[in-house]
């Protein structure tokens, strides 16, 4: 070779130049754009029967994929799939797990070839409305409509706590079930509480002085939340405090989109007074803590009150102190004059499972619920998780760990007055709005104004963007 | 004998292009169509909105948040590391003066060599999960221990929540700096030692030998380093995913474009949208880097 202008240096120049081309995630997005909308064309059936009355053939395989999160997958490999091939016995079922449903999944459904039945939960979960107005979820009528398991003489629907299936229903029609039913409200260590002669606050200004009380006692953060992670956790506490306030309709205008819904005085009051409690009694280093690093503080008698779901027991089970007896207490009332009483509950069907409407066995995702939601099925994922279901009665006769019987010892205190929202699995743009300005108003001195203004304009854009598909409640 | 070379050379080159149009190529045509459409990621079914996805960026604000720290990350990445590596190896290679007329590295720089390239063989989920203890922000992070335990500090640090994109950019520089420090020892050995010989006995100081000689003569490597280093001031996907609060966050104060693509695309199913801003993230570089060789471009002194 001459001594041209191909010398190593220019040569390592132009691979930079090149290099560039290969440009970060640019090309990531789109390897498979092209895939064809074909339907499936060949959906396992098998005969109809009194004992078989989704249809399943009894040796086509299905394919299921847990989250393994804070219930972990057990309830499925030790319960559920051994439930299924009891009845099947020649069936195969193809388990898998994972920690992110839409990192792995998101790349199967958009080539249409999803597995059968999905659990799409944890913090990387698939977009569950935009899932079904792509006509990617099978509709579970009937499923709903079929004979129970091992309830004899009952349908599925009627084994069911009430509103388990409209929780999964999207614009009139079931789609999703609703499995494990997540009482929510503030976590706190009954060893400690007995202790220190401490009782949860029914009012606003118990629940601030025993903050004070915590406070001189040495707990660092009486109220605690994670920041760099869960705010989610607290913007839902801090709309159950404005369902409180101004009944659950608060709520329902919230999920509807509804004029004006984040501005109205409910929300408005619940923001201003959690933002006080965020100035107050938080410790500013959480805000960029993960929620299990918060959780092991308060293991270690580091935070009093932990707003979180009732998965929390089981999910911090390796690392609480045996004697630490986690307790669930409602939300204190806001104000004189709130329309709900102090025992009033966020509770939920939660942990969303659903059959893929183009998956090679369709009524074997469905006769997989089936088998989810027999008594047997409840009873077993109760005793593993330690995590209550929809199931009516699957509790009997078992023995409940301390924060899963005050979670249903709250339930039946709280009667008819449970509510809940949709709009965070509705819309997640609004949940990765509102988990932005929870943090700013808890830890970064925002105002209840901004807050509200901040949620109204993103429920507004929502609103108006006609790509996005709207629900209802 | 000329042709017989090109069919070699061709040869040559002709698998690697085949790989390119496939793997590279390709996927950045359909990414460029995707993003004129409203697809979500869920269903094969979109439909084309013309350049509607890149009027949204253009009144995003993220967007331009992004945008801004790109720079950020674009002017002090390449500034601090290329410094620093610099020194690093004037030093190795020649911070210990002559000996017998040959100019020799401190004491113990094959050690040093050794250490500064460590970070480099580290996978970048390491490093972010080392520097999350590192950047922890009570007393049981590590700077914080320091500062706290030893410096008197009264109370701890919020690195990611106060510093985000500082503290991003400590990372970026920690893992870069070994490399280019390898790199540039590199090009100055390659520098004949008749030149230094020559310095030193005109009287030239170490500091006049470092930016008379040493830098002219490396002045092309020096420019790679610098185009390579702008690339990676357009990513820090990675860490900013594992360090930073919400992923881009406290309100977007880490954003950069690719956690913007990933959460639009994967979150909340635009992807649409965020081909657009996959696209814009293209240009972005690809301007970028037309600039940085033009400008960079500098009679070379050959040697």
């Amino acid at each position: 070779m001459s001594d041209s202008d191909l010398t190593r240096r220019s040569v390592l120049r132009r691979t930079a130049a090149v290099g560039l081309l290969a440009t970060p995630a640019a090309g990531l997005l789109t390897a498979c754009v092209g895939a064809k909308d074909d339907g499936p064309t060949d959906q396992a059936e098998g005969q109809v029967t009194a004992e078989n009355p989704l249809g399943v053939k009894e040796d086509a395989p299905v394919e299921v994929v847990i989250f393994n999160g804070g219930l972990g997958t057990k309830y499925a490999t030790d319960a559920h799939i051994p439930s299924y091939k009891k009845k099947f016995p020649k069936a195969d079922v193809k388990f898998s797990q994972t920690e992110e449903i839409s990192t792995i999944l998101t790349p199967r459904f958009s080539s249409n070839t999803p597995p059968d039945m999905v659990n799409n939960a944890g913090s990387k979960l698939m977009d569950q409305g935009r899932l079904v107005s792509a006509g990617q979820v099978a509709e579970l009528t009937d499923l709903f409509d079929a004979p129970s398991l091992d309830v004899p003489g009952k349908k599925v629907k009627d084994t069911l706590i009430p509103g388990t299936i409209e929780a999964g229903t999207y614009n009139g029609k079931p789609y999703v079930l609703n499995y494990a039913y997540t009482v929510f409200g503030l976590w706190y260590s009954g060893k400690l509480f007995a202790e220190k002669k401490w009782t949860p606050p029914t009012t606003w200004s118990e629940f601030t002085s025993l903050l004070d009380a915590m406070r001189a006692a040495g707990i660092t953060a009486p109220y605690a939340y994670a920041g760099a992670n869960a705010a989610y956790y607290q913007y839902l506490v801090i709309l159950t405090t404005a369902a409180k306030i101004g009944g659950p309709d608060v709520l329902k205008n919230i999920d509807n989109l509804e004029a004006g819904a984040w501005k109205v005085d409910a929300v408005r009051t619940a923001a201003r007074l959690w933002g006080e409690i965020g100035a107050k009694y938080t410790d500013k280093s959480h805000l960029g803590l993960k929620h299990t690093e918060v959780q092991l503080q308060q293991n270690q008698y580091k935070v009093g009150f932990y707003p979180s779901g009732s998965w929390l027991e089981n999910e911090q089970a390796k690392d609480t102190p045996p004697d630490f007896k986690y307790q669930l207490a409602p939300l204190p009332s806001a104000t004189s004059a709130d329309k709900l009483k102090p025992t009033a509950l966020y509770a939920a069907p939660g942990e969303m499972y659903f059959v893929a409407a183009k998956g090679k066995n369709v009524r074997g995702g469905k006769e997989y619920l089936r088998h989810m939601l027999s008594k047997e099925g409840a009873r077993k994922f109760t005793e593993l998780t330690k995590v209550l279901t929809v199931v009516q009665g699957s509790t009997e006769g078992l023995t409940l760990s301390p924060g899963t019987e005050s979670a249903n010892k709250a339930l039946t205190a709280a009667g008819t007055e449970i509510f809940n929202f949709r709009w965070d699995a509705w819309y997640k743009k609004m949940d990765d709005e509102c988990r932005t300005a929870t943090n700013e108003l808890m830890f970064q001195g925002g105002t209840a104004d901004k807050f509200c203004d901040r949620m109204q304009a993103i429920a507004d854009a929502v609103k108006a963007d006609s790509s996005i598909e709207k629900f209802n409640r | 004998m000329r042709h017989g070379t090109y069919r070699f050379v061709i040869g040559f080159l002709l698998a690697p292009i085949v790989l390119y149009a496939t793997f590279v190529f390709y996927p950045i045509t359909q990414l460029v169509y995707v993003s004129m459409t409203n697809w979500t990621g869920l269903s094969p079914k979109f439909r084309f909105v013309g350049l509607d996805n890149f009027a949204k960026i253009w009144t995003d604000g993220l967007f331009w948040k992004a945008v801004q720290h790109h720079l950020f990350l674009l002017i002090l990445l390449p500034l601090i590391t290329i410094a620093l590596a610099l020194f690093f190896a004037f030093l190795l290679n020649m911070g210990g003066g002559t000996r017998g007329g040959v100019m020799t590295g401190v004491w113990g720089s094959k050690f040093y060599r050794v250490v500064f390239f460590l970070p480099q063989v580290l996978a970048v989920v390491i490093v972010g999960v080392i520097f999350s203890r590192v950047y922890g922000p009570d007393q049981t992070g590590v700077l914080n221990r320091l500062l706290i335990d030893v410096f008197g500090m009264d109370k701890p640090i919020g690195f990611m929540i106060d510093y985000g994109m500082w503290a991003i950019l400590g990372a970026l520089v920690w893992q870069a700096v070994g490399f280019y420090v390898v790199l540039f020892s590199a090009g100055m050995s390659s520098i004949p030692a008749d030149l230094y010989e020559a310095a030193v006995l005109d009287g030239a100081s170490r500091v006049v030998i470092f930016f008379r000689v040493t830098i002219p003569l490396l002045w092309e490597t020096v420019q790679v380093a610098w185009v390579y280093l702008g690339i990676l001031a357009f990513d820090a996907f990675a860490l900013v995913m594992l360090l930073s609060i919400e992923q881009g966050g406290p309100d977007g104060a880490t954003a950069v474009l690719p956690v913007l693509i990933y959460k639009q695309g994967i979150r909340e199913s635009e992807y649409g949208y965020a081909s657009a801003l996959g696209v814009s993230l293209f240009l972005l570089t690809i301007t970028f880097a037309v600039l940085a060789l033009r400008t960079g471009r500098r009679e070379a002194v050959e040697h």
